[in-house]
């Protein structure tokens, strides 16, 4: 539409709006030509005043809003009257959610279709055309507002330029307030991962240094010590370091799993184990406790087959071979499971000797 | 003393008239409720997106005024038995209330969940509408650019979010955040030891957490929000080739009273859909998950579906360990942070990418349909390949346990699918885009296929078109030139058969339209843009 622009601006074709002759509608066309719109069509959808299909249509709508108010009704009832406090078992207030859903539902849907019928078919039919003007502002616009801000940028600039006491001034009197605001944040936040004297990357819950420097037990999570006989042969067991708070998430890199292998897998492990310079010595009998935090984001890898003796890390599917001292044999670790040196004290439950030889739990830049 | 008589029907025009002295407001409103919009179902996709933010923030207010976001452990002692006398956060015991103990709790905190999900699924769908259609070339990469941001945003906003209840399954969600920022290179440990505040999990992060999902994250896309719908209104909707519609005019409906009013109906579809989805579809059940524990987790353990495509990407990497000197690179870095990064990043500069690929510096107001650029959909297809790819291997394991497929078969077909289907899924939507732009010039210069056989004279059997246009001396159509928009392709689309289906609500004595062709809007040549094969 070429001609649109031209008709627009045309003000031949403006109209006086104070004109007691003109309709409501040549006033709104008026304000159309301003704005650069041209009505194509604008047309009732329906032929005469009252039509059937008219009439059937309004009827249709006036019953959405009537079941939008059924709905917001009944969302109301059943908000205020079903019984809605939670009791184990099968009870009415299992439907309590769902009916609120269902009504407000209904009712939301209701009113959204009794709008859009409203718009889409009572509404006439248009079809407008407004110009788009795209491409930049006048070119003298453009002109004027750059050498405005040139102007400010001279003003500013060659004033500092001419007055280098000004210059080293600003430099001197703005930098350490940018940093004034920086300071709290960084300092508040920022936390020495290595400042302890147990660094926390390197200590677990089972480190003597957390137990007075005594050998720290192993315990269930209720803190009960653990004897030999209580895990039975190919069966496994979580333990916990046996100190105040060992089995909460204050330890979250502590729960290790003990495993009381079968003979033969026992001496598998034993060899490989006794093969290698960290877990020398670390079994005890033929029980072997590894960390249970995996080495590659730091998930439990809790799922133990017995039957190939390998431990499956559930979030990221690496396996790790417990007779080839938890060496990861599929998925993204790269690091095996740290090994807990194992011992028994006087009183006959199982201690760990030392902590973990290792670093438990997930790779990072400067782990030796 | 005489009373002033106050005219009651002058009065809105006095109190218009004092509100028009006070803020010049009667030409810009007039212009407001002008404006023409163009109108088509694709366009109403960011449309969800907005509107399920509105029911975000709403449901969102509510939950922060039962939710206590601290790690304190407390006993639980509320109404569900099976968890009474559980030590546990109060983060998790405050959501639990909120889903027992506070009337229609869960059933807002569901909304919460599902407008979330519903929030990211309709950015996607929308901006997957945005690239197959060209929507972002100039003029308006910038909003393309917001759009990729928004995204990011929502990303974080849905991890915040579902982390807040610390839950069995958040909490691991939560240890594996703070793997992946262990595993960047010098600073990993110092970063996560900040984050955390010292050891994981700590006793901060619920908190710091809380105030970025409620205050820092929203403010951020509120924010974006209001620029992405500023430039849209500035710059003016985009609109398909068809009659009458060129690159320097917007033909639609003005905004009041139809467009605004069909708007609003479509919020409250939207709204309904997400409160019929809250009561009849639990989501994140947290009571089943328990605290979380560091030493428990279960198998199907997944992240929420827009997070799963970086959990994918994890599982699929190989155990490739960079050593340099006494230092290390753990694998988890790769897909974690820059696989996230620059996947959530690289995007955004793709209409310069783009512009600067084909020397295109015109203004586009006119959409392209995917088949005229091939190239572009093969890209797309390719991406998107790429993400449900990562996004199933997100799943694998609940995949292998439902169809009893080895876990480390999953795995490697992910890792091989992530290599050949990308290119083959570009391979196949390029020739698909060429076929249909082949069929749609075929159409042009013969005619739409009638199904009529006729046996000529000699023997011969031909299939009778039907021109779409005028025909030369001998009865053949004369080409068509192609117009950028659907063309007829069966009789009926050309008014060989009126429409057989009355809709609902459609007006039965309503007269049959005239058919018009779509394939030859009467348009002049001069402002149309010219629409090329799309292969350079």
């Amino acid at each position: 539409m070429t001609t649109l622009h031209d008709d627009a601006t045309d003000a031949s074709k403006a109209v006086d709006v104070n004109d007691p002759r003109l309709s409501r509608f040549d006033i709104v066309k008026e304000g159309l030509r301003r704005d650069e719109i041209e009505i194509i069509t604008y047309e009732s959808q329906f032929q005469g005043k009252n039509s059937k299909a008219e009439k059937r249509v309004v009827r249709n709508i006036a019953f959405l809003f009537f079941i939008a108010g059924l709905g917001a009704l009944a969302f109301l009832g059943f908000y205020i009257w079903w019984p809605w406090r939670f009791e184990l078992g099968e009870t009415l207030s299992d439907f309590y959610t769902p009916l609120l859903g269902i009504s407000l539902g209904i009712s939301l849907f209701a009113v959204g279709f009794a709008i859009l019928a409203w718009a889409k078919k009572l509404l006439p039919h248009e079809v407008s055309i407004q110009a788009r003007h795209d491409g930049g502002s006048p070119s003298d616009e453009q002109k004027i507002t750059g050498q405005t801000m040139m102007f400010v940028a001279d003003e500013l600039g060659n004033g500092v330029q001419r007055r280098p006491l000004l210059k080293g001034a600003i430099g001197f009197g703005l930098a350490p307030i940018g940093l004034v605001a920086a300071a709290p944040l960084i300092g508040g936040l920022i936390e020495n991962p290595h400042k302890d004297e147990l660094p926390i990357m390197y200590t677990t819950g089972f480190n003597p240094g957390k137990n007075g420097g005594n050998p720290v037990r192993l315990t269930r999570e209720d803190g009960s010590p653990i004897r030999p006989e209580d895990v039975s042969t190919g069966g496994q067991m979580t333990v916990f370091p046996g100190i105040p708070h060992g089995a909460t998430n204050e330890y979250a890199d502590s729960p290790t799993l003990l495993i009381h292998l079968r003979a033969d897998d026992a001496q598998a492990t034993r060899d490989a184990a006794e093969a290698d310079r960290r877990n020398k010595g670390s079994m005890w009998g033929d029980y072997v406790a590894y960390s249970k935090i995996c080495t590659h984001a730091g998930c439990p890898a809790s799922l133990y087959e017995q039957q190939t003796n390998r431990l499956l890390c559930p979030c990221h599917q690496s396996q790790f071979l417990i007779t080839r001292n938890a060496q990861p044999i599929f998925g993204p670790a790269t690091r095996r499971l740290p090994m807990l040196p194992l011992g028994v004290d006087d009183e006959g439950f199982f201690v760990a000797t030392s902590d973990f030889k290792d670093t438990v739990g997930p790779d990072f830049w400067e782990r030796p | 003393m005489k009373r002033r008589k106050v005219d009651l029907q002058q009065a809105p025009v006095t109190a218009a008239k004092g509100v028009d002295e006070r803020f010049q407001a009667a030409t810009p409103l007039r212009a407001l409720l002008n404006k023409v919009f163009p109108d088509h179902w694709s366009f109403l996709l960011g449309e969800i997106a907005l509107f399920s933010f509105i029911i975000l923030l709403l449901t969102g207010v509510f939950l922060t005024l039962f939710f206590d976001p601290s790690m304190k452990e407390v006993p639980y002692e509320g109404s569900y038995s099976a968890l009474r006398g559980t030590m546990m956060s109060a983060a998790y015991e405050s959501s639990l209330n909120l889903s027992f103990e506070v009337r229609g709790g869960l059933f807002m905190r569901q909304m919460h969940h599902w407008a979330a999900l519903l929030f990211m699924a309709s950015i996607v769908v929308h901006m997957a509408r945005i690239f197959f259609t060209g929507a972002y070339r100039k003029p308006r990469e910038a909003n393309w650019a917001i759009g990729m941001i928004l995204f990011l945003l929502g990303f974080l906003a849905g991890f915040t979010g579902y982390s807040l209840p610390d839950d069995g399954l958040s909490g691991t969600g939560l240890r594996i955040a703070s793997a992946i920022m262990l595993s960047i290179p010098v600073v990993g440990t110092w970063l996560s030891a900040s984050i955390f505040g010292g050891e994981f999990p700590g006793h901060l992060i619920i908190g710091r957490f809380y105030i970025a999902h409620v205050l820092l994250i929203p403010g951020g896309l509120l924010a974006l929000i209001s620029v992405h719908l500023g430039l849209v209104f500035k710059q003016k909707h985009t609109q398909w080739p068809g009659p009458m519609r060129t690159n320097t005019n917007v033909v639609g409906e003005r905004m009041f009273p139809r467009y605004a009013l069909k708007q609003g109906g479509f919020f409250m579809a939207v709204f309904g859909t997400v409160a019929l989805m809250a009561g009849l579809f639990q989501i994140n059940p947290i009571w089943l998950f328990g605290p979380y524990r560091a030493s428990e987790v279960s198998s199907a353990s997944q992240p929420d579906w827009y997070v799963m495509f970086m959990d994918g990407l994890v599982r699929l990497m190989p155990n490739w360990q960079i050593y340099i000197g006494d230092y290390s690179i753990p694998p988890l870095f790769w897909p974690a942070v820059v696989g996230l990064g620059a996947l959530t990043t690289g995007p955004i500069f793709w209409p310069w990418i783009e512009a600067r690929k084909t020397g295109d510096k015109r203004i586009h107001n006119l959409l392209e349909r995917p088949r005229d650029n091939p190239e572009r959909v093969g890209i797309g297809a390719m991406a998107f390949t790429f993400f449900i790819i990562a996004t199933l291997s997100g799943g694998n394991d609940v995949i292998a346990d439902k169809f009893h497929i080895s876990l480390n078969a999953m795995t490697w077909a992910g890792r091989i699918g992530m290599i050949v289907l990308p290119p083959l899924a570009y391979f196949i939507s390029v020739r698909i885009c060429l076929g249909l732009q082949q069929h749609d010039r075929e159409v042009l210069a013969h005619g739409v296929e009638t199904g009529i056989i006729r046996r000529l004279p000699n023997g011969q059997f031909v299939e009778v078109h039907q021109p779409l246009g005028p025909v030369d001396d001998h009865g053949h159509p004369i080409p068509l030139e192609y117009g950028g928009w659907v063309v007829p392709k069966k009789m009926n689309r050309v008014g060989a058969l009126a429409p057989a289906v009355k809709g609902f609500f459609f007006p039965v004595e309503k007269p049959a339209e005239a058919p018009v062709s779509p394939g030859m809007p009467p348009v002049s040549g001069d402002d149309r843009e010219e629409i090329t094969s799309g292969r350079k």
